[in-house]
């Protein structure tokens, strides 16, 4: 690379950060978990997640974490995504294509709204932790 | 460009990379290849995470699974089942239990009490990438030191910071570059003392080895701040990591005008030079390190005149620490009061320590200045290991002193230290538990010091070696009762006369250790006893009748064939014989095996 100029400087800096903004995980309060069992594979889970991270992307949001799972057990409505923002209820989508993911992260992460045909469950209490049962 | 779906920061400090970690970071990239998710999974390689017990370390982001002792074999596994299948490996992690609220790193005690400013990069960047610093605010102290900054105006920040040198003594930095930038040579320089060589201390390796660029950013600083165009790094070849990695920095800097004519289109230049040290550890001293640096015998000479003013070719010169250094890029961008408020009254900001000798989790730990021991050996280091007894802690190398249980509360600055009689050093931390003997542990230090003396000057010369013979003969059962007052004697004599800080400082750890664990001298002179059962002169292994069911294991493990005994008898030992090894001690599973 040629030698920079202090502009040069720091246009490479807010391009190289948003890179690594997403290796980052403080203060992401959002999180989307994608089931990632085989049977989410094989109805096209991966093509959601590569969606999700894109989409993220050209929004500029950087509060959010993209996680993988295992089987959530809703393997009639696969792709199956958890999505968890803060002051709103944690739901479970289901037939989450490209186009649903997309509106996840529009209308559910950006306006706050959920997309109500769409929604197949609210994810198990934690029965492991701490007030579950023993 | 296709955003990633996983990372993989795969720790790259010498001392995973001693366990593998290499290997373990080809094997990923070819594991990945395998399965075709090259492209959706950015891989790695970082600078030292600290926690050296557990390596060689491996995180996978974003689910912040912190992998534990991964072997090359592991690749494939946390490829394939991770990567693409979304399950962690289990029995890799760090915190194996089932729940859901599984420990992340923020969640490790290990890295609950650290605040990292020096090792900010260390385990998160790619310390062969430029670009990755960059983002990391790199670059930025930089920016305002040369564009909005004048050379009060660095100074200034860097007084009102608080920062003191790293290396040992703790003078102010700001000091030092006021001096350089007063002297009148129109030519001066900017040195970087990277001659780490204190006896477990390895944090300015693991700084220059994950984060070689805030060192570059810091020297260029420091040259605007002084009136200085052209620097010194001198490492000791030792470091071969580090060396490279810092080649691979400044050539990238270089070619992208943060280094060299003219930075950043600015009028200011700057450039740097490595000089390479054979490793005595008499050239961390900074008037041997300037000799060395020019070509000369690393000796140490008499100061004053100070380096400031008379330093590398005669010409005013800056000596900073690396670990010093790191933390000027943070002062420059974020303000010298920010940096002000974290820490205790005279010591601010914070401190690395090399945690190591019997502690449960050796490794780099970083925390405000100020925390106490306490905290440091027990929350973050897990405390004695094998549940033993906790003795004493030796800070500051072969500098310091031991501070005992009795202090496990006192806060870790540079007052408290001192007035406990042991210094900060470069970071040292060496724990040591009941089964240590402390005048084995100080003959350690003091044979070190002697060995490394470079014999320029009487006091340093004779009498490191008078007293290492006193201490040899008290290990050795032979010790007279005026030998403590001939100790005290000789070593305050060094302290006072010698030359430089090797020899001032050599005493410490003997003078030290007499006046905490007085008892223990007293034993091995008066009663020809070792307490800690450490001395092999004054000790002898014997088997107990009781316990003894005549297994024959011990007489098997000897390698020397001393012990004798029938199938089912009672075994002995023959003293004559007997090379003390206690490899009977350890292997008999009846604790028949006593040391008396």
């Amino acid at each position: 690379m040629a030698k920079m100029t202090l502009e040069e400087l720091r246009k490479l800096r807010d391009e190289e950060k948003k890179g690594l903004s997403r290796r980052n995980v403080e203060n992401k309060d959002t999180q989307i978990i994608i089931g990632m069992g085989t049977c989410g594979i094989a109805a096209g889970a991966k093509e959601t997640l590569d969606v999700f991270v894109q989409t993220l992307e050209e929004c500029e949001l950087s509060n959010v974490r993209v996680t993988q799972t295992g089987c959530m057990g809703l393997c009639y409505v696969e792709p199956t995504v958890e999505v968890i923002v803060p002051g709103m209820p944690d739901v479970i989508y289901g037939k989450v294509d490209a186009e649903v993911a997309r509106k996840i992260v529009r209308k559910h992460i950006i306006n706050k709204a959920l997309i109500n045909d769409h929604i197949y469950d609210k994810p198990s209490a934690d029965i492991v932790g701490e007030g579950g049962a023993q | 460009m296709p955003g990633y779906n996983h990372y993989i920061l795969v720790c790259g400090g010498t001392a995973c990379q001693s366990a593998k970690s290499e290997q373990i970071y080809k094997n990923l990239i070819h594991e990945c290849e395998k399965v075709g998710c090259k492209e959706k999974t950015q891989i790695v390689k970082t600078g030292c995470f600290g926690f050296c017990e557990q390596g060689p370390i491996v995180k996978v982001l974003p689910e912040e699974s912190f992998y534990v002792h991964v072997t090359p074999e592991d690749a494939k596994e946390i490829i394939e089942e991770h990567i693409v299948k979304g399950r962690e490996v289990t029995r890799l992690l760090y915190d194996k239990s089932e729940s859901k609220k599984r420990a992340s790193i923020d969640e490790i005690d290990f890295y609950q009490k650290q605040f990292r400013i020096v090792l900010r990069n260390c385990g998160v960047i790619d310390p062969e990438n430029i670009n990755e610093y960059i983002a990391r605010d790199g670059y930025m102290g930089l920016e305002k030191a040369i564009f909005e900054m004048s050379s009060e105006d660095i100074i200034e920040e860097l007084k009102k910071s608080g920062l003191r040198g790293r290396g040992g003594a703790g003078f102010p930095t700001w000091m030092k570059w006021n001096f350089t930038k007063g002297a009148a040579d129109p030519v001066k320089y900017i040195v970087c003392n990277a001659d780490e060589g204190d006896p477990g201390a390895y944090m300015d390796r693991s700084t220059l080895e994950g984060d070689p660029h805030s060192i570059l950013e810091a020297m260029t600083i420091a040259g605007k701040a002084v009136g200085a165009n052209y620097g010194y790094i001198y490492i000791r070849a030792e470091y071969p990591l580090a060396i490279n990695r810092l080649k691979i920095a400044m050539k990238q800097s270089r070619e992208m005008g943060l280094l060299g004519d003219n930075i950043l289109g600015s009028d200011f230049s700057f450039d740097i030079e490595i000089r390479l040290g054979a490793g005595a550890f008499v050239c961390g001293e900074e008037t041997a390190l300037l000799r060395s640096i020019e070509g000369e015998r690393g000796m140490p000479t008499p100061r004053p005149p100070f380096p400031a003013t008379h330093g590398a070719f005669g010409k005013p010169s800056v000596i900073n620490n690396v670990e010093t250094l790191a933390n000027i890029p943070v002062i420059i961008h974020k303000g010298g009061e920010w940096f002000s408020r974290i820490g205790s009254e005279d010591s601010k900001g914070t401190k690395v320590f090399a945690l190591t000798g019997k502690i449960a989790n050796s490794g780099l730990v970083e925390v405000p200045m100020g925390t106490t021991l306490r905290e440091i050996v027990y929350d973050i280091g897990g405390g004695i290991a094998n549940g033993r007894e906790f003795k004493a802690v030796q800070t500051g190398g072969p500098s310091g002193g031991v501070i005992t249980k009795d202090y496990l509360d006192t806060p870790i600055d540079y007052k408290h230290l001192k007035e406990l009689g042991s210094i900060m050093g470069s970071g040292g931390m060496i724990v040591m538990d009941e089964d240590d003997c402390m005048v084995d542990i100080a003959k350690f230090y003091l044979g070190f010091c002697v060995d490394e003396s470079c014999g320029k000057c009487a006091p340093c010369r004779i009498g490191g070696r008078t007293l290492y013979d006193i201490l040899d003969r008290i290990t050795k059962g032979e010790g007279k009762l005026d030998d403590i007052s001939k100790i005290k004697e000789v070593g305050h004599a060094m302290q006072k006369a010698s030359l430089c800080g090797l020899g001032q400082t050599a005493p410490n750890p003997v003078l030290s250790t007499l006046h905490y664990f007085n008892d223990e001298y007293k034993a091995h002179i008066k009663d020809h006893r070792c307490p800690a059962g450490k001395c092999k002169s004054l000790i002898s292994y014997h088997i107990l009748a009781d316990k003894c069911i005549g297994c024959g294991l011990c007489a098997r493990r000897c390698p020397v064939n001393a012990i004798s005994g029938e199938i089912r008898q009672m075994h002995a030992i023959d003293q004559d014989a007997c090379i003390k090894c206690g490899e009977c001690y350890s292997i008999c599973k009846f604790d028949a095996v006593y040391v008396r």
